[in-house]
């Protein structure tokens, strides 16, 4: 939860008095809050945490970042089905002892 | 250096590591402070790259771990509540109560909901004025700023059926309790760098100067680790204890300052208890005056729950890096993810987790007699 990823500003708008941006994270498209950000423009990257942009990263970073969080299925963690993903952890896993898995 | 060739830069990582072996004459302690960054350091073997004189030891900092049990009861017990949507975080789904946890409370008719950020609840209170909807507002002083413009948000749309159940915590207050234990073996720490995204690095040369102590601020990748326990080494070996941010394309020196306006706005310090450890002063937030109309706790009644820990647990110990989780009697046999009796077990950041995941440990007695691992 306390992971924050890197992506990209695809277009801005105006909600409710509130400054919004779709931010694409390695193809994944999430809404994004950029009120802490206001300045943040659409094409540049920030680190993105539970749907607000909190500051900005250059791109070759960004890109890496990503890059990396895709190669170890982070960003599937991040934004697979949280449902899924602790019903899959709480039955599916091998039995005690066995060890690790992935 | 088995694990080498898998970092991003095997080159870079190589070189680090080189620095690091040759800079070090003594043995070192070094406590991470973030979850991330444990799971970082055990997915990758990084304390096993490491030169045997360098000890990294497991902060507390896993925001799903820290929350204490009865504010675990608490979410549990609105959550159960009839005419409530209760939306979480999705790693809090399991986290234990006394008793049964999130993902049961939904089993049993709760109307239990995930969201990827707290705008998302707002929106569904919008959407639905006659229920109360209920967010569970965990985490450190990254996700706290998300949670306060969503409380601001609310206030200024004059949503009300909207509110917060609060048990954010802050990193300085918890490095200070550690560094005044008695049985503290820390002498230098990688600061969590996302909590400096937001806060910037003003609260740590204070902390650095009392303790004599570094503090690296360092992010959660591999390579940002192994740079992170370059700086703090080399410091160390000097017999400096300097604030370095090591963790520059993220951190700036002042942080976030919208966001950390909007802390101070909405949100006051208050004394905080975490789990395992207990309470810590000033180590939290609570929401200010202003906003107690979106207090979770003083909008349901929630007081004099019994909470019951269980007693094979030792997560308090490993919260504040004085086990290792493989030296929990219970890990792996009675604990595991399916059948976890702590959060740490149960966390994408909990130290536990990260080491059933990742590193395959021979459980039986024998070999825990035998062999220490790390
Ligand atoms: S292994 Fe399980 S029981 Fe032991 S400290 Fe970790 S969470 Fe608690």
């Amino acid at each position: 939860m306390c992971l924050a990823v890197p992506g990209r500003v695809l277009d801005i708008e105006e909600r409710d008095g509130t400054r919004m941006a779709n931010v694409d994270f390695g193809g994944v498209v999430k809404e994004v809050c950029l009120e802490y950000l206001p300045d943040l423009q659409v094409g540049e990257y920030a680190i993105v945490h539970v749907g607000f942009a909190l500051q900005r990263l250059d791109e070759e970073s960004a890109k890496q970042t990503l890059e990396l969080f895709a190669t170890l299925g982070m960003l599937q963690e991040e934004f697979g089905d949280p449902w899924d993903l602790a019903a899959e952890a709480a039955g599916t896993l091998p039995p005690e002892g066995e060890g690790a898995r992935r | 250096m088995k694990y080498i060739d898998e970092f991003q830069d095997p080159e870079l990582a190589r070189r680090l590591l080189d620095d690091i072996h040759s800079t070090v004459t003594r043995p070192w302690a070094l406590m991470e402070v973030c979850g991330g960054q444990t799971h970082t350091i055990i997915r990758h073997g990084i304390d096993q790259l490491l030169p045997e004189k360098v000890e990294l030891i497991h902060g507390p900092g896993c925001p799903v771990c820290v929350t204490p049990l009865e504010v675990i009861d608490k979410a549990l017990e609105i959550a159960s509540r009839p005419g409530v949507i209760f939306c979480s975080f999705g790693d809090m789904l399991r986290v234990p109560g006394t008793g049964r946890d999130l993902f049961q409370v939904r089993g049993a008719g709760g109307d239990v909901r995930v969201v990827y950020s707290p705008l998302d609840a707002l929106r569904i209170a919008q959407r639905n004025p006659d229920r109360e909807v209920v967010f569970f507002g965990i985490g450190f002083e990254t996700t706290a700023p998300p949670n306060a413009m969503t409380v601001y948000q609310a206030r200024r749309l004059g949503i009300r059926n909207f509110s917060l159940l609060v048990s954010h915590v802050r990193v300085p207050p918890a490095i200070e309790a550690i560094m005044r234990s008695p049985s503290c073996r820390v002498q230098g720490f990688l600061a969590a760098g996302h909590v400096c995204s937001v806060m910037g690095v003003e609260e740590y040369p204070e902390l650095a100067e009392r303790f004599r102590v570094p503090i690296v601020v360092t992010g959660f990748e591999p390579l940002d680790i192994l740079e992170g326990v370059r700086r703090t080494v080399t410091q160390l070996e000097r017999g400096e204890h300097t604030v370095d941010n090591a963790y520059p394309r993220a951190v700036r020196p002042e942080g976030n300052t919208a966001a950390r306006a909007m802390l101070e706005d909405v949100f006051e310090v208050t004394d905080r208890a975490w789990r395992g450890i207990g309470v810590i002063p000033d180590s939290g937030w609570r929401l200010s005056a202003k906003y107690r109309d979106h207090d979770a706790e003083h909008r349901f009644s929630v007081d004099g729950i019994q909470t019951r820990e269980p007693a094979e647990c030792r997560s308090g110990e490993v919260l504040q890096g004085l086990l290792k989780p493989h030296e929990c009697e219970a890990f792996g046999t009675l604990c595991t993810p399916r059948t976890p009796l702590g959060a740490t077990m149960v966390s994408s950041e909990g130290a536990c987790a990260a080491y059933y995941l990742y590193r395959r440990l021979d459980l039986t007695p024998a070999a825990r007699e035998a062999t220490p691992v790390v």
